[in-house]
């Protein structure tokens, strides 16, 4: 599985450095894609974005809400940016990227204030600070601003991912750890309960240091994931 | 007397018992990225104080005497991100024409402010708690020295572990984080020490 996307990757630079390709080119996309997923995933191999993904993942469905909530603002803003990448002057790009996210951000505010207000409580001052994450103006700088629309868009989904995917594992580790439950499911609780004990919860690992030593530990995880697979090239 | 106990429990507050970057994970970015060594610390953790407390005055000021009245608070992540923004540039455009010699010591730090989500948040929070002028000024001014101590604790011991032998994969980032799990169980000691 790893492999194949290695190959794919490589292949779409390949093709990309030979010449401009067609507009449409699924191997291409394909590639914009899984990028996010392993090569430049947001938090473990560029380390963008902690912020949020410390403070809100004290359970793995935070984790999830959150996840959603940037991976919308990310794409949505990619996709925009990619509109006007011809009309904004070379000069202001950064500020008119800084309106385009804050939009998007404002919109996904008021929205899960209406449709999930008990999420919107929870994650609380974090969603409006999606703009100030790095991770969106990182891309629509280093990719939309570049690329096609589909191509930022799938570029945009990739990142929100892997994003997302890195919040549910921290989520649910200290979910775990520090409640037992996993999606408010009695997990451990349950797991000892069979057994006629009590889970005693490891209460650190909801509050703040759980979070960095959870995120520490996971990088290192990664770090080693990745040094196996140069190792195998 | 008592409203200079009450600054003392604001300041006391925001600088240990909420930490920004230890209790509430702002501004980590610069947290990890700046504190390799004690001398950025300091010019960052000035360049700091400085914009957030005029971020938070000036997004105070915004919010009670345009958004309100106008009724489009709805607005205020997309105005005070704007605010900041022109801020930032202000700052560094008056501080380059009066004092060359803070320029250099701060210069290279403002921009990197802009993407500082600490200050975002405190203008976001002075609005959403409807803080009264005084407790907004001191809460604008301790969230940022909060930041600064703990970005200069975490220099100081990132300048010692530079020689440690730490295991390959563990490196950079990681231990990094590991050590900033240590120092906010630390900080959890201050909890209970003031209730707001």
């Amino acid at each position: 599985m790893a492999d194949r996307e290695i190959s794919t990757s490589e292949m779409t630079e390949a093709v990309e450095a030979v010449e401009a390709t067609s507009w449409l080119d699924i191997k291409e996309l394909s590639g914009d894609l899984v990028r996010g997923l392993w090569e430049e995933i947001p938090l473990f191999r560029l380390v963008l974005g902690t912020c949020p993904t410390l403070a809100v993942t004290t359970s793995a469905t935070n984790g999830v809400g959150m996840g959603i909530a940037t991976m919308f603002v990310l794409v949505a803003s990619n996709i925009m940016i990619s509109i006007l990448r011809k009309v904004i002057p070379d000069m202001v790009r950064i500020p008119a990227f800084i309106i385009v996210i804050a939009s998007f951000v404002t919109i996904t505010d008021l929205m899960m204030a209406a449709f999930t207000p008990e999420l919107h409580h929870s994650l609380g001052i974090f969603i409006p600070l999606i703009v100030v994450n790095c991770i969106v103006l990182a891309r629509a700088e280093a990719f939309a601003s570049k690329y096609n629309i589909i191509r930022s868009a799938a570029d945009g989904l990739g990142m929100g991912i892997g994003f997302t995917l890195v919040l549910i594992l921290l989520g649910s580790t200290r979910e775990i750890l520090g409640n037992g439950t996993w999606f408010d499911l009695p997990v451990l609780t349950g797991l000892m309960g069979l057994f006629n004990y009590e889970y005693q919860p490891m209460i650190v690992m909801i509050l703040p240091p759980g979070a960095f030593i959870g995120l520490g530990l996971w990088v290192a995880l990664a770090n080693k994931i990745e040094e196996k697979r140069k190792g195998k090239k | 007397m008592d409203n200079v106990i009450e600054i003392l429990l604001i300041l006391v507050s925001t600088i240990f018992v909420t930490n920004f970057v230890l209790a509430r994970f702002l501004g980590i970015c610069p947290f990890l990225g700046v504190s390799s060594r004690i001398e950025t610390s300091i010019g960052m953790g000035m360049a700091v104080v400085f914009v957030i407390t005029l971020a938070g005055i000036c997004s105070w000021l915004i919010d009670k005497f345009v958004l309100i009245p106008l009724d489009i608070v709805y607005l205020r992540t997309i105005v005070f991100i704007l605010v900041i923004a022109a801020l930032v540039q202000f700052v560094e455009m008056v501080i380059r024409k009066t004092s060359p010699a803070l320029y250099n010591a701060l210069g290279i730090f403002l921009p990197l402010i802009t993407t500082n989500c600490a200050v975002l948040a405190v203008a976001l929070l002075v609005v959403q708690n409807e803080m009264d002028f005084f407790p907004m000024l001191f809460f604008a001014f301790g969230a940022p020295v909060g930041f600064t101590v703990a970005l200069l604790l975490m220099a100081g011991i990132r300048e010692h572990t530079v020689h440690a032998k730490i295991p390959k994969v563990l490196q950079g980032t990681p231990i990094s984080l590991v050590t900033a799990g240590l120092m906010a169980l630390a900080f959890l000691g201050f909890a209970g020490l003031v209730k707001m």
